[in-house]
C-alpha cells in the first residue's frame, strides 16, 4: 500500500491511476460533469483522443482493447454522454472486450433530484457491465479504477464502469493505492484441472470424427500457438465460431472457417458429420450451432471455458475444462507429449475433410459481377498485408468478409458478434490503429452501418490516425433487405438508403481521401492508395444491391439445413 | 420442475438486492420468494432465494450468481439438511361466533398466534416451513381470506451437513 504525501483531487487520483495501469490514451468527450477530470490531461501524459459522439468512444476503447488485451478506456460526462456510452458498453460486454468506462456524474447531494444531466447510469448499466463502481469519497477513487482494470482485464473480460461524481472529482484528500487487487466475491479461474484434461484426452481420442470448434475464447485468450499445436498433434480438423474467426490460420490445410448461420458450406457440413467437438473458449451462440437440441444431441461436447457458468449452458457437455484456454491447451500439450502422440497424418477423416475443403473452395457459386461480394474481398486479401488488422460493420459485408476473406494471421479480425451492433467497425478500427500503430487497419464496411459512426472520421483525421475503410455500398440496408426478399415476398420496407451521401465527397469534407471504386482495376489502385495514404481512405464499392449472402441457415433450423447458392 | 433454496452471502451495498434480482429477471429465471437481511458481519448481508426450474436451470442459476463479483458464497440448500422458516400472516373473514371458534381451533393446531381479533374477521400469525403455511392457507381458505402478507423463507443450513 502507498499513500500521497499531500492531498490530491479526486481527479488528479483518477489520472495517476490510469497512468498507473499504463494507460497512454483515453477516447472521450467532455461536459459539464467531468470538467476536472478533463483539466487533468493539461498536467498528465494521457492523450486525449476527441470523438464526436460517445458511442464512438466506447466502441474506440472496445477496439483497443481486443487489439492489445489492455482495457481501453473512454470518458464520458454525466447524463446524455454516459447513456450515449451504453451501446457501446454493451457491445464489449457482449464480447467479452476490456473495457474501462469513465463518466462523471452530479455532484453527490444532487444525486437522485433529477438534477441537469443526471442519469442513474449505474442502474441503467448494471445489465451490462461486468462490474461497475461508484465512488463517493475521493478516497474511493484510486482503488476503484485498480479495481476496475483488473475485474476488465481478467477471467472473461468485459466493461467496467468507474462513474465519479463531480464534487469527488474536485475534493482533496490523501490517496491510497495497493500493491495487488483482491476481492473475497472474484475469483477468475486460470488453472485447469488435469484430471479433465486427461478426460478431454481420451474422450478424444476415441472418437472417429472429432473436430475442434475454436470461438472467441481463443482470441481472447492468445491461444494460437497451443491450438495449432493440439490441431496439428491429434490431426484434427478445426471450424471457428464467427467471434472465433482467425484463432486458426484459415489457409491451413486444417482449416475449414467459421461454422453458422452464415458460416462456410465446407465448416457447416463438416461439423454436422463429426461424433465429438471439443470447443474451445465459446459459448454456443445461436447463430453458431443452429438450435441448441440438434447441435448437443448429434455428437460428444467436450469444453473449455474460463467462465464456469458457459459449462451447460446452452449445451450439455461429456466432459468439462474450466480454465484459461491456453493454459488449459498448454496441460493439454503436455499431457500428449507425455503419451508420446503424434504428430499425425490422420487418416480416412483428415483426409474427407481436407477433400470437403477443396470441394467448396472450387465449387462455391458465387456472385457473377466484376464487384462481386467474393471477388472484392479476395482481392482485398491479396493486397492487404497479413499482420493488418481488420475490423468489420455489421450486416451482409459483415458475413461475405467471414466467407470470403481468409484470416491468415491469426488474432488480427475482430466485429461485433455478439451484440452485432452497427457503427461499431469503424470506430473500432480507429482504436485498433491506435493500439497498433504499425500494421495497416481496415474496417469492412458496409453503408447502412457506416452511417451510424462515420462522423468518427474527423478523429480520425484530426487525431492523425489513418485507418481505410472498405464501403461495400449497396445504396441499402442489405442484410434486412435479404431477409424481406427471402421472408417477406419481396414485400421492401425501409431498406433503401438513396444514393445518400456521396461517400468520396463526404470523406473529402473532412479531410480524408475519397475513391470510388467501380471496376477490378479501379478497386485494386485504391486499395493501394489507401494503404499508402496518410490520412483516413474511404473506398466506396458500389455493388448489387441483390446480392444475397449465401450459404444461409435459417434462424431455429439445425446447421444441417443449410440453404446454398443456386 | 424442481424447486431449490439458494442461500447468498453479498456484499451489503447500495444496489446489491437490484444486482441479483435483475440477473433472475434477464436470464429469465424465478423467484419464487427472497429474504434479505444483514448478517453478523455488517459488511455482509444473506439472502435466502427459492425459486423452481428444471436441473439444468437450477445449475445456472447457482452458476450465474457465483458469477457476481459481489456474491461472497452461494449454497444450494438440501432441504434435508436444513432448517427453513417463513412467516406468513392471514387476515381470516368471520362471519359467526361458531366460524371464531373453529379459526381459533385451527390457530392452535397450527402453533399459530391469534392477532387483531374482532367480530367479522382474525388476524392470524404463523411461523413454518411453506408446505405448513400452504396447508394453512388451504384450511383457512374456507372461512375466506381477505389479506395476506409473507416474508419469503430463510433457511441456514444444519452443522456438520
Amino acid at each position: 500500500m502507498t499513500e500521497t504525501s499531500e492531498p490530491v483531487t479526486g481527479a488528479r487520483a483518477l489520472m495517476t491511476a490510469l497512468e498507473g495501469e499504463g494507460v497512454r490514451e483515453v477516447f472521450g468527450l467532455p461536459g459539464g460533469a467531468n470538467l476536472p477530470m478533463y483539466d487533468e490531461f493539461t498536467r498528465c501524459n494521457i492523450r486525449h483522443i476527441l470523438v464526436r459522439h460517445e458511442q464512438s468512444a466506447a466502441h474506440m476503447a472496445d477496439g483497443y482493447g481486443r487489439v492489445s488485451r489492455r482495457p481501453g478506456v473512454c470518458f464520458a460526462t454525466s447524463g446524455p454522454g454516459a447513456t450515449n456510452l451504453l451501446t457501446g458498453i454493451a457491445t464489449a460486454q457482449a464480447d467479452s472486450a476490456p473495457v474501462v468506462a469513465v463518466t462523471g456524474q452530479v455532484p453527490v447531494h444532487f444525486i437522485g433530484k433529477d438534477a441537469f444531466q443526471e442519469s442513474d447510469i449505474m442502474g441503467m448499466a448494471n445489465p451490462v457491465v461486468k462490474y461497475a463502481f461508484q465512488p463517493r469519497t475521493p478516497e474511493e477513487v484510486p482503488i476503484s479504477v485498480q479495481k476496475a482494470f483488473y475485474i476488465a482485464a481478467t477471467g472473461r473480460p468485459g466493461p467496467v464502469l468507474v462513474d465519479i461524481p463531480k464534487d469527488v472529482q474536485s475534493a482533496h484528500a490523501k490517496m491510497r493505492t495497493v500493491d495487488s487487487v483482491s476481492m473475497r466475491g472474484y475469483h477468475p479461474w486460470t488453472d485447469p484441472d488435469i484430471q479433465n484434461v486427461e478426460r478431454a484426452i481420451e474422450t478424444l481420442i476415441r472418437a472417429d470424427k472429432p473436430i475442434i470448434l475454436a470461438g472467441g475464447g481463443t482470441i481472447i485468450s492468445s491461444a494460437f500457438a497451443e491450438l495449432q499445436a493440439v490441431a496439428e498433434m491429434l490431426s484434427i480438423p478445426v471450424v471457428t465460431t464467427f467471434k472465433g474467426k482467425g484463432a486458426f490460420p484459415e489457409n491451413h490445410p486444417l482449416s475449414l472457417g467459421p461454422i453458422g448461420m452464415h458460416g462456410h458450406a465446407e465448416a457447416n457440413k463438416i461439423i454436422t458429420e463429426a461424433d465429438c467437438v471439443l470447443a474451445v473458449g465459446t459459448r454456443f451462440s445461436d447463430r453458431s450451432v443452429g438450435t441448441f437440441e440438434d447441435f448437443e444431441s448429434r455428437r460428444t461436447i467436450i469444453h473449455i471455458d474460463v467462465d464456469p457458468a458457459e459449462i451447460g449452458k446452452n449445451q450439455t457437455t461429456r466432459v468439462a475444462v474450466v480454465g484459461d484456454v491456453r493454459a488449459s491447451l498448454r496441460v493439454m500439450l503436455r499431457l500428449l507429449e507425455a503419451r508420446k502422440v503424434g504428430p499425425d497424418e490422420g487418416g480416412e477423416w483428415v483426409r474427407h475433410a481436407r477433400e470437403m475443403r477443396e470441394y467448396w473452395q472450387e465449387n462455391l457459386k458465387i456472385h457473377p459481377g466484376e464487384l462481386g461480394a467474393a471477388k472484392i474481398l479476395r482481392k482485398l486479401r491479396q493486397l492487404l498485408p497479413p499482420e493488418s488488422v481488420v475490423t468489420t460493420e455489421v450486416g451482409q459485408h459483415q458475413m461475405w468478409a467471414s466467407l470470403f476473406f481468409d484470416v491468415i494471421s491469426p488474432g488480427t479480425f475482430f466485429s461485433s458478434t455478439g451484440l452485432g451492433t452497427m457503427g461499431w467497425g469503424f470506430p473500432a478500427a480507429i482504436g485498433a490503429k491506435v493500439a497498433r500503430p504499425g500494421v495497416p487497419v481496415v474496417d469492412i464496411a458496409g453503408d447502412g452501418s457506416f452511417n451510424m459512426t462515420e462522423n468518427s472520421l474527423a478523429t480520425s483525421v484530426l487525431e492523425d490516425i489513418p485507418v481505410i475503410v472498405f464501403l461495400v455500398n449497396n445504396y441499402s440496408l442489405g442484410m434486412v433487405a435479404q431477409w424481406q426478399r427471402t421472408f417477406y415476398n419481396r414485400r421492401m420496407v425501409g431498406v433503401d438508403q438513396g444514393r445518400c451521401p456521396d461517400y468520396v465527397k463526404l470523406a473529402e469534407s473532412y479531410g480524408a481521401q475519397g475513391i470510388r471504386a467501380q471496376s477490378m482495376d479501379e478497386l485494386d489502385a485504391a486499395i493501394r492508395a489507401g494503404l499508402k495514404s496518410d490520412v483516413a481512405t474511404v473506398i466506396d464499392i458500389p455493388i448489387d444491391p441483390e446480392e444475397d449472402v449465401l450459404p444461409f441457415v435459417q434462424p431455429g433450423t439445425p446447421l444441417s439445413k443449410m440453404i446454398l447458392p443456386s | 420442475m424442481m424447486w431449490a433454496i439458494f442461500s447468498i452471502l453479498v456484499e451489503n451495498k447500495p444496489g446489491i438486492l437490484f444486482e441479483v434480482t435483475h440477473m433472475f429477471r434477464s436470464r429469465n429465471f424465478n423467484i419464487d420468494s427472497i429474504a434479505v437481511g444483514v448478517t453478523e458481519n455488517p459488511g455482509l448481508s444473506r439472502m435466502t432465494i427459492t425459486t423452481y426450474g428444471d436441473e439444468r436451470q437450477l445449475s445456472q442459476i447457482g452458476k450465474q450468481l457465483d458469477k457476481m463479483i459481489d456474491t461472497v458464497e452461494v449454497r444450494r440448500l438440501d432441504e434435508h439438511k436444513t432448517v427453513y422458516r417463513e412467516l406468513a400472516i392471514f387476515k381470516i373473514k368471520i362471519s359467526n361466533a361458531e366460524e371464531s371458534m373453529e379459526v381459533n381451533k385451527l390457530i392452535n393446531a397450527y402453533g399459530a398466534k391469534a392477532h387483531d381479533t374482532r367480530k367479522d374477521s382474525i388476524m392470524a400469525e404463523l411461523t413454518s416451513t411453506p408446505d405448513q403455511i400452504r396447508a394453512f392457507e388451504e384450511l383457512a381458505g374456507r372461512f375466506g381470506i381477505l389479506e395476506t402478507a409473507r416474508t419469503g423463507m430463510a433457511a441456514l443450513q444444519r452443522s456438520g451437513a
